[in-house]
């Protein structure tokens, strides 16, 4: 993954926002993972300047805020698009060919699983299961479930976002 | 008092379906009519049966609308809540005999199934505290913690045979004996509702449909272990189920539910969230735990198990929402009952997440002893556009195929383990004649490579060097001998991985590789993919005979590869050709074939 090109832009009422909430937190029960995930919330992504305030405030070295960042799948170390597409590649999902759909979206928007658009717009991710087995295939754009998609209508429902 | 209920389906199938639409225009319309005094709109969770969404049901008469669109409101609205004449055309047809319309109850999806875990689902208002206890909600609570000991709460869920139902099907009862016996200043009682298997989701249509169970479940359980603390473990995924979760904790907290002194005992109990972050092996249960204390969720190696030393090194017993779910009516209704249904070794029901190809896509609820052929062509209606089918895959990325030699066995734990699978979570997912067995079994596996947590060896490296046998066998490189590998390997990893997701990661292959060799053996052999998906084993052709020649293939064809002009045969370039498959989608006259 190509983390060079990714400038970090945070702002100061970013990082207040974040320490409140470290200083609340910090003495619950394992509150890491519910810290990083705050923090995701209000950066958008985890890039290594995020993780130091995390590591510096909770006074934990940084390997361990980076070994959770990249072990679970919901953290991302590089910013992702305004809308954000999730395919379901789910078993339901999967037998009812949406590898087809993922293929179609690789095509219309010109970047590979993982990747960003060039005017940060669009992202593409594959997932596992939104549990909307009953509509299978389907898709996520940002919080809203596009459901029973054929290939051809990948098109116009990225139209409505343009 | 209202003259009629609506009820409106709020789960995630119907809200995909847009029925948060279909409510507005309902507001909107009542309003204008004037009727919102004698119109009671009540959310509620899943209904079942997702393929029909948005679901909508109108009491009294409990009339089944399907697929409603908000611009069918005002018609439902003046026809049927004004003149009392329902709208049939979007009335589910099942209901429908000549001109009357027949129950919900005596169709065959729901006729077939016994509700106990999705009992309140679509029936109550998730949101409403006092519509769960208008139900019987926490009674069972009650019962509990001024009339039995905890040893007698035990007994009961002991004798009632319930097993888990996250896929091991450990006996409860025994669990939870097992961590009451020891001694400890600080239990815990987990909720597992990291529900990964794809293709399964009834754990979230109960979080999402009735979640003061599972919270009056774990209370339950708390008091049998002697816990006062509980954590339920939530897919960050499942935004609605987190978001009535919420609200349930805290009205039950309002109502002394939870909290100090429940029922005015000396019994506390209190649950808090916690979010996944996306990870599949957080399903395990040391994982799990592992990810609560707030760390990387890896597993490992038990003795000792989380009954001596779990969460934060303290007792804990973890058990799966379903699980829970049925805990209230077990104690309400007693373990004898429970008994009565299902098989000999598998009481009570089982719910079933029913997907693929099949007509009724959706949630049943079924007494163990099911069988297989039941569940696809009587609840699930068959398979559609009059295909075959060939295989049901339960369990997950840990479970197997289950081919038609097995369509009459009566589902259970134990006859799913001795036919190759695995009950798992309860995903079942129909495949027909379109869907290729090689290429399902390289499916999972490349979902457990990404989901292997990489603590050892044999899953880290083991499933990996699999997935590239499977790569090659779908590519037509693969020989006689790698299936003979591949075998080997299966066994290997199975017999030398720590935890549940690496012992059970090969069964996908071996299941396959049992009921479908011959489909394996066409791969390596002949080059054929006979369901037509490995596309490099496909080779598309033009009939010139029933070619028309009008040029709509070569106008799709995104690499140019077709030739031909207007009225005459086109023809395929073979070297070009990225056997795509738009051609033959696309062909009005079935002259292209595939092979």
């Amino acid at each position: 993954m190509n983390t060079n090109a990714v400038t970090f832009d945070g702002t100061k009422e970013q990082e207040k926002e974040l320490i409140s909430f470290i200083n609340t937190h910090k003495n619950d029960k394992g509150p890491l993972i519910m810290i990083m995930q705050k923090a995701q919330e209000i950066y958008g992504f985890l890039p290594i300047e995020v993780q130091k305030i995390i590591s510096t405030e909770m006074n934990i070295p940084i390997e361990k805020v980076y070994g959770i960042s990249t072990f679970y799948s919901q953290f991302t170390l590089v910013p992702k698009g305004q809308y954000k597409i999730s395919v379901c590649l789910g078993t339901a999902c999967y037998v009812k060919g949406a590898g087809k759909i993922f293929d179609e979206l690789k095509k219309e928007l010109q970047i590979d699983a993982g990747g960003c658009t060039s005017d940060k717009k669009f992202s593409l991710d594959s997932c596992r299961c939104v549990g909307a087995c009953g509509l299978a295939p389907v898709f996520m754009i940002n919080d809203e479930v596009y459901g029973r998609l054929n290939p051809n209508q990948v098109k116009d429902i990225l139209n409505k976002y343009n | 008092m209202y003259r009629l209920h609506v009820l409106l389906c709020a789960g995630t199938g119907c809200t995909s379906s847009k029925s948060p639409l279909v409510k507005e225009a309902l507001i909107e319309e009542l309003e204008k009519q004037n009727l919102q005094e004698e119109v009671c709109i009540v959310d509620t969770g899943c209904h079942g049966l997702c393929a029909l969404g948005p679901i909508m049901i109108v009491y009294p008469e409990g009339i089944f609308y399907a697929q409603v669109k908000p611009e069918d409101i005002s018609e439902i609205v003046s026809e049927h809540f004004l003149k009392g004449r329902p709208v049939t055309r979007l009335v589910y047809d099942e209901t429908i005999q000549g001109d009357n319309i027949t129950p919900l109850a005596d169709t065959t999806f729901y006729g077939r199934q016994t509700r106990i875990a999705l009992r309140n689902c679509g029936v109550i208002n998730p949101e409403s505290i006092d519509e769960y206890i208008g139900t019987g909600g926490y009674e069972a609570l009650g019962q509990v913690l001024t009339k039995m000991t905890p040893e007698s709460v035990i007994k009961e869920i002991l004798d009632s045979g319930l097993r888990g139902r996250g896929g091991a099907g450990f006996p409860t009862g025994r669990k939870w004996s097992l961590a009451a016996a020891n001694k400890s200043d600080q239990k815990y009682v987990c909720c597992n509702a990291d529900e990964g298997d794809p293709g399964a989701f009834m754990d979230r249509s109960v979080l999402e449909g009735d979640p003061h169970v599972v919270l009056e479940a774990m209370a339950i359980a708390g008091y049998a272990i002697g816990a006062n603390q509980g954590y339920i473990y939530v897919r960050a995924e499942y935004p609605i189920a987190v978001q009535r979760l919420n609200i349930a904790i805290n009205q039950a907290r309002e109502y002394g539910l939870l909290g100090k002194n429940i029922f005015n005992t000396k019994f506390d109990f209190d649950i808090e969230l916690r979010l996944g972050a996306g990870a599949f092996v957080c399903g395990e249960e040391t994982a799990l735990m592992t990810s609560i204390e707030g760390k990387r969720g890896e597993p490992h190696p038990r003795p000792p198990f989380p009954a001596l030393k779990g969460l934060f090194d303290k007792p804990t017993i973890l058990n799966n929402v379903e699980t829970f779910a049925n805990i209230p009516r077990i104690i309400v209704k007693g373990a004898k009952w429970f008994q009565s249904m299902g098989t000999e070794k598998s009481k009570g029901t089982k719910v079933f997440a029913l997907g693929g190809k099949v007509k009724n896509t959706g949630l049943v609820e079924i007494p163990m002893g099911t069988t297989l052929r039941e569940i696809v062509e009587d609840i699930g209606g068959g398979i559609p556009n009059g295909k075959k089918f060939k295989a049901a895959q339960t369990g997950g990325p840990s479970g197997g195929c289950i081919s038609i030699e097995n369509y009459d066995v009566p589902i259970d734990y134990d006859n799913l383990i001795a036919i190759g699978s695995m009950m798992g979570s309860g995903g079942l997912i129909v495949m027909d004649e379109d869907n290729c067995m090689v290429d399902i079994a390289k499916f999972f596996l490349e979902f457990t490579v990404e989901e292997s947590c990489g603590k050892c060896t044999p899953c880290r490296i083991g499933t990996k060097r699999m997935h590239e046998i499977l790569t090659k066998i779908t590519e037509g490189k693969a020989t006689m001998e790698d299936l003979d590998k591949l075998e080997e390997l299966c066994y290997y990893i199975r017999d030398n991985s720590l935890c549940g997701l690496g012992q059970t990661s090969p069964n996908p292959v071996l299941s396959t590789l049992r009921y479908f060799k011959d489909e394996y053996i066409e791969h390596v052999r002949d080059h054929k993919c006979r369901a037509g998906v490995c596309k490099a084993l496909l080779n598309f052709k033009i009939d010139e005979e029933k070619c028309k020649g009008c040029t709509l293939c070569a106008k799709n064809c995104p690499v140019n590869c077709i030739e031909g002009s207007l009225k005459m045969p086109h023809k395929i370039d073979q070297s070009k050709c990225i056997k795509c498959g738009t051609c033959f989608d696309n062909c009005k006259f079935n002259a292209i074939s595939r092979g």
